[in-house]
């Protein structure tokens, strides 16, 4: 027996693929309805990742790749709780972000803004959820940066996250966004998402509780995964 | 008012945005920063089974291919074993096999390609073989939430006849979208088109 299926997604929570407000979108959506296919082996399995992947500075952009001392900006943490729509914790998954330095510019060839690059930072990072699915990152917070969509479109700071889960069906790209920043509510791309409630979702709590007296201040991003059923009156209780 | 259901609601999905290959292949975006980059060896060297390079395009809605397209391989060994402990036959999957790779494209030509074995036919729910597929995942600026889809094999014709994901497309010839061609022994083209003409047919799994 194929072990238990995830619960079917809930894509009134999420983007459609055609937001035209985002215009890169409009003829990179496709336009025939998706086919909802049972889970199998192939939906059920995915890829696991162990300790031997990662070196020890993976996780903290702040050293990740320093050269001739720390980057420049606002010193932060950035941690929370990779968990299943049932609340429990999906432990053991890869985590992975990326990010604008702190004047809003990616180390990256095709990123032209005017604002310049800094010599020791990086800006990506990776790690694997703890037992209790817990992670955090150290980095510093990521500038605000313009971008063609209209002529004075800017992107509210934001970090891009990817997750695994433990299967390939809870697959995720994601961006968090920070508390209080003017730009969330004006962005095309955040506006892309139809539900108010899980934009805000989106919008990481500045978390003073975890912040580090004199270093860093701290900021808390729970991330919720697909769930799982329980097969009841299957030919045996299985999943969970 | 009834009881209130306690699940939470899953994470909305963004863009991957046009700079993904510095989050998740920055070794092949050409910057140096993990000792490991992940994913670039979907096989391993050990794994048994026909050596296979698949390549190809993914094309948007005007034409134009995609260029800053990154994609996720998910896939079992030539044996139909997932390297995952849900798979009953996980204790006996290939020496070395990950079944999970991704892959960005040249900038220039929007062209993406990797190498990795030929999967095996996969057991399904209710005892219904599955054809030999790669499972893939797409993201990409403009890509709203990733796009999961899935590569056949076109000289597994019998296979696919009964695949139970292919017979499930209620439009016979948009079938053919899922199938590679095969250009030579071992080397397959598998262009993608997100939109229009042809559109590749996406799955929600
Ligand atoms: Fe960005």
């Amino acid at each position: 027996m194929t072990p238990a299926e995830y619960f079917q997604r809930d894509r009134s929570l999420h983007p459609p693929a055609y937001a035209p407000g985002y215009k890169t979108s409009v003829s990179r959506s496709p336009r025939q309805a998706l086919l909802s296919i049972e889970q199998g082996y192939s939906e059920v399995t995915g890829p696991v990742f162990g300790h031997a992947d990662f070196g020890p500075l993976d996780n903290d952009l702040i050293k990740n790749y320093a050269h001739s001392g720390d980057p420049i900006g606002e010193r932060i943490i950035v941690h929370g709780r990779v968990v299943d729509e049932n609340g429990r914790p999906v432990p053991r998954t890869l985590v992975e972000i990326w990010q604008a330095n702190a004047s809003g510019r990616y180390r990256h060839k095709k990123d032209t803004y005017l604002a310049p690059i800094d010599p020791n930072f990086g800006g990506c990072g990776r790690t694997l959820t703890d037992e209790n699915g817990y992670y955090y990152f150290r980095t510093v917070k990521p500038g605000a940066y313009p971008w063609r969509n209209y002529v004075n479109s800017w992107r509210p700071a934001h970090i891009h996250v990817s997750v695994f889960g433990s299967s390939f069906s809870q697959r995720l790209i994601t961006q968090m966004y920070f508390e209080g920043d003017p730009l969330i509510r004006t962005c095309p791309i955040v506006n892309t998402i139809p539900d108010k409630a899980a934009i805000d979702r989106l919008i990481a709590a500045l978390d003073v509780n975890a912040a580090i007296p004199f270093d860093c201040l701290a900021y808390k991003f729970d991330i919720v995964l697909r769930g799982r059923r329980s097969t009841l009156f299957e030919n045996r209780l299985a999943g969970n | 008012m009834p009881q209130t259901l306690d699940y939470l609601k899953e994470t909305a999905s963004q863009t991957a945005g046009p700079y993904v290959h510095i989050g998740l292949a920055p070794g092949a975006a050409g910057f140096k920063l993990y000792e490991t980059e992940l994913g670039w060896d979907i096989a391993g060297a050990e794994a048994p089974g026909e050596r296979i390079h698949v390549e190809g395009l993914v094309i948007d809605g005007t034409g134009a291919p995609v260029k800053d397209v990154l994609i996720e391989v998910w896939q079992a060994d030539s044996l139909g074993i997932h390297a995952h402990p849900e798979d009953p036959r996980f204790a006996e999957v290939s020496p070395g096999f990950r079944g999970w790779g991704r892959v960005i494209t040249d900038f220039a030509t929007g062209l993406w390609g990797f190498d990795t074995v030929k999967p095996g036919p996969v057991p399904g729910r209710s005892g219904r073989v599955q054809a030999p597929h790669l499972n893939l995942w797409i993201v990409a600026r403009g890509i709203n939430i990733g796009l999961a889809t899935r590569m056949y094999f076109p000289e597994e014709a019998d296979l696919n006849a009964s695949d139970p994901v292919l017979t499930l497309i209620e439009q016979e010839q948009r079938r053919s979208t899922l199938v590679a061609t095969r250009e030579a022994p071992g080397r397959y083209r598998f262009d993608i088109r997100l939109q229009g003409d042809g559109e590749t047919v996406f799955l929600d799994v």
